[in-house]
C-alpha cells in the first residue's frame, strides 16, 4: 500500500526551500534592522540625555544607601516609642491626605461633569456639524495634552496658594481625558435606540437623554472612578507646586533632609493609593459585570 | 391599520403596567448616590476652605495671563537653540526611560504570571511589590534620583524607569495570563522543557501586545517627561517652570506650544508603528 502523501519532484522542492529560506530571511533582516534603528536611537537618546554610566555606577550605592537613611529606626526594646516616633506627625498627615483625597475628589467630579458635557458634542454620530465636533476636540486635546502641573503652576500665581489651584488643575485636565474616552464609547453604541428616538420625533437633547445615555452610563461611571484612581495620584504631587495636599509636606521632607518623614509620608501615599485601587477596581468590576449581564 | 391609540394613555398602562411603574428603590438608588457625591463635594468646599471670593479676582488675572501669553514669543534664537535641547532632553528621557522599564519589567512581569510561574508565593510578592513601585508617582521617584545622581535629565531617565517598571510588570504579566495556553503546551508535548514553552509557545503570542503597548506608555511618558524637569529632573519642564516663575507668558507660550506639537508628532508616529505591528483591529 502506497502513502498518500504527497511528494514533489526534486527541483520544485528546492524551489519551495528556497522560497521559505528567503522569507525567513528577509523577516530576520526586519527584525535585524529594527534591532539597529532602536539601538542608534537609543545611544542617540542617551548622548542628548546626559546618561553617563560611569557616575552612575559611582552612585548607584546612594540608591539603597537612601532607602537606608529613610527607613525608620527601630529596636525592639523601644518599638512603641520608636514608631510614634516615626508617625509623629500622623494626625497632620492624615488630614494632609484627606484634603489630597478630596482635591482629587472634587477636581474628577468637576472634570467628569466639564467631560460628560463636552463628549456628545465630539461624537460624529450624534453631531452633524463636523465644524463642531473638530472644535470640541481640539479643546479636549488642549486639555489633555498640558501637563495638570502645568496648570496647577500657572493657577497658583492665579488664585493663590491653596488647593483650590489643584482642584482646578485636576478638573482641567480630567475633563479633557474623560471627553475623550466617553467620546470614543460614544461613538462606539448601537445606532438603532437613537434613530428609534429621532423616528419618533425626539429633540437632539432627547435623542443623548433616551438614545445614547442609558448604553453609555456604567462605562463613563467606570471610566470616571479610573481617572478618580489616577488623579490621587496626581493630586499627592500637586503640594509640589503649592496647590495643596500632603504634596508640600513631602517636598519640604525631602528638601530639608528630615528622613524618617519622608518614609512615613511615602508610606502613608502608597498605602491610600493602593486602598484606593483596590477599591474602585471592585467598583468597577461590579459595574462592568452588571453591564455585561444586562446584556 | 389599528396600531396604538397614544390617547387612550390609561388602557395601555393597564396592558403594560411593568412599563409605567415607576421603580421606587431603583429611584431611590440613584438619589442617594447623587445625594452623597453632592454632599461630600459641599463638605470638601468647606474642609479644604475653597476661597470664592478669590475665584473672580482670580479668572480676572487669568484672563491677563493668557492675554500677555499671545503672541507665543521665544525672544530670541539662542532661547530657542536653548529649548530645542531641552525638548530634545526631554524626549530622549521618555525613550530611554521606557525602554529601560520595558526591559527589566519584561523577566519580572513572567515571574509574576500566574500561567509561568506556578508557586504562588512568588507572584504574590512580585505583584505586590509592582504595585508599591506603581504606587509613587513618577515626579516623587524624580525627586529620589536627584539626590542620587544629582541634577539633570539622567535622573529624570531613571524615574520614568522605575514607575514604568511597575506599570509594565503590571500590564505585562496581565497580557501574558490571557495568552492563549495551547501553544505552550504544543511545544510541551513535543519535548520541550519550561523554558521551551515560554520561549516558542507563549511570547511569540504576547510580544506583539506588549510592544504596542510599550509605544503607547511612550506617548504618555512624553507627557510626564515634560514636567519632571519642576523638581530638576531636566527637560523642558525645568525652562517652564522657570519661565512661570518669572512671569514671562511669551515664553510659556511658547514652550506649551512646542509641548503640544511634539507629544501630537509622538501620538501619530507610534499609531502608525502600533498600526503596523499588531493590525487596526485588534487595538480597537
Amino acid at each position: 500500500m502506497r502513502t498518500a502523501v504527497p511528494e514533489f519532484p526534486e527541483a520544485r522542492l528546492r524551489e519551495l526551500a528556497d522560497r521559505y529560506a528567503a522569507a525567513v530571511a528577509a523577516k530576520r533582516r526586519r527584525i535585524w534592522l529594527g534591532c539597529a534603528l532602536l539601538v542608534a536611537a537609543a545611544i542617540a537618546a542617551g548622548w542628548m540625555g546626559d546618561v553617563n554610566f560611569g557616575s552612575f555606577v559611582e552612585n548607584f550605592w546612594r540608591f539603597p544607601a537612601y532607602f537606608v537613611s529613610i527607613a525608620p529606626k527601630f529596636s525592639f526594646a523601644t518599638a512603641w516609642v520608636d514608631l510614634s516616633d516615626w508617625l509623629w506627625g500622623l494626625p497632620r498627615w492624615t488630614r494632609l491626605l484627606g484634603d489630597t483625597l478630596l482635591i482629587a475628589y472634587m477636581g474628577t467630579l468637576t472634570g467628569a461633569l466639564c467631560g460628560f458635557a463636552l463628549c456628545f458634542l465630539a461624537s460624529a454620530n450624534l453631531v452633524k456639524s463636523r465644524t463642531t465636533v473638530f472644535v470640541t476636540r481640539r479643546v479636549l486635546e488642549f486639555c489633555r495634552t498640558v501637563p495638570e502641573i502645568v496648570f496647577a503652576l500657572i493657577f497658583v500665581l492665579a488664585f493663590g496658594l491653596g488647593p483650590l489651584p489643584g482642584v482646578l488643575a485636576i478638573a482641567i485636565h480630567t475633563a479633557g481625558a474623560l471627553g475623550k474616552q466617553f467620546a470614543e464609547v460614544v461613538e462606539n453604541i448601537d445606532s438603532k435606540p437613537i434613530e428609534g428616538v429621532a423616528a419618533s420625533g425626539g429633540n437632539w437633547l432627547q435623542i443623548v437623554r433616551f438614545g445614547a445615555l442609558p448604553q453609555v452610563i456604567s462605562n463613563f461611571v467606570s471610566y470616571a472612578l479610573l481617572r478618580f484612581e489616577i488623579n490621587v495620584r496626581g493630586a499627592a504631587v500637586m503640594g509640589f507646586v503649592g496647590a495643596g495636599g500632603i504634596g508640600q509636606d513631602l517636598i519640604e521632607a525631602v528638601r530639608k533632609f528630615y528622613y524618617s518623614d519622608v518614609s512615613a509620608i511615602l508610606l502613608l501615599i502608597v498605602v491610600t493609593v493602593m486602598l484606593i485601587d483596590f477599591v474602585t477596581e471592585r467598583v468597577r468590576h461590579r459595574l462592568l459585570g452588571l453591564e455585561d449581564s444586562a446584556r | 391599520m389599528n396600531s396604538f391609540d397614544f390617547d387612550n394613555r390609561a388602557g395601555i398602562a393597564q396592558r403594560y403596567p411593568e412599563v409605567f411603574r415607576p421603580d421606587w428603590w431603583h429611584r431611590a438608588g440613584i438619589a442617594i448616590g447623587i445625594g452623597s457625591a453632592i454632599a461630600l463635594f459641599l463638605y470638601g468646599i468647606v474642609q479644604l476652605d475653597i476661597p470664592f471670593h478669590r475665584l473672580s479676582d482670580g479668572l480676572n488675572r487669568l484672563g491677563e495671563f493668557v492675554r500677555l501669553m499671545v503672541p507665543p514669543n521665544p525672544g530670541s534664537w539662542a532661547e530657542v537653540l536653548k529649548y530645542l535641547h531641552a525638548l530634545g532632553e526631554t524626549v530622549s528621557i521618555a525613550f530611554l526611560g521606557t525602554l529601560g522599564g520595558a526591559l527589566l519589567a519584561l523577566p519580572v512581569s513572567l515571574l509574576a504570571a500566574r500561567n509561568v510561574v506556578a508557586n504562588r508565593i512568588v507572584h504574590v510578592l512580585t505583584r505586590r511589590s509592582l504595585d508599591t513601585i506603581r504606587g509613587v508617582d513618577t515626579l516623587i521617584w524624580a525627586l529620589i534620583w536627584v539626590g542620587v545622581v544629582g541634577l539633570g535629565p539622567f535622573a529624570g531617565m531613571l524615574a520614568v524607569i522605575c514607575s514604568d517598571f511597575g506599570t509594565f510588570g503590571k500590564l505585562f504579566s496581565e497580557a501574558i495570563e490571557v495568552a492563549d495556553k495551547n501553544p505552550a503546551e504544543g511545544v510541551r508535548s513535543s519535548g520541550g522543557n519550561h523554558l521551551h514553552s515560554v520561549r516558542f509557545g507563549l511570547l511569540p503570542q504576547v510580544f506583539p501586545v506588549l510592544l504596542s503597548q510599550v509605544l503607547y506608555y511612550f506617548e504618555s511618558n512624553t507627557r510626564s517627561a515634560t514636567i519632571i524637569g519642576i523638581v530638576g529632573a531636566g527637560g523642558i519642564g525645568l525652562q517652564l517652570a522657570e519661565q512661570i516663575r518669572v512671569l514671562e507668558w511669551q515664553k510659556v507660550s511658547f514652550l506649551i506650544l512646542l509641548i503640544l506639537i511634539t507629544v501630537s508628532a509622538i501620538d501619530w508616529m507610534s499609531g502608525k508603528l502600533r498600526f503596523a505591528i499588531i493590525g487596526k483591529r485588534a487595538i480597537a
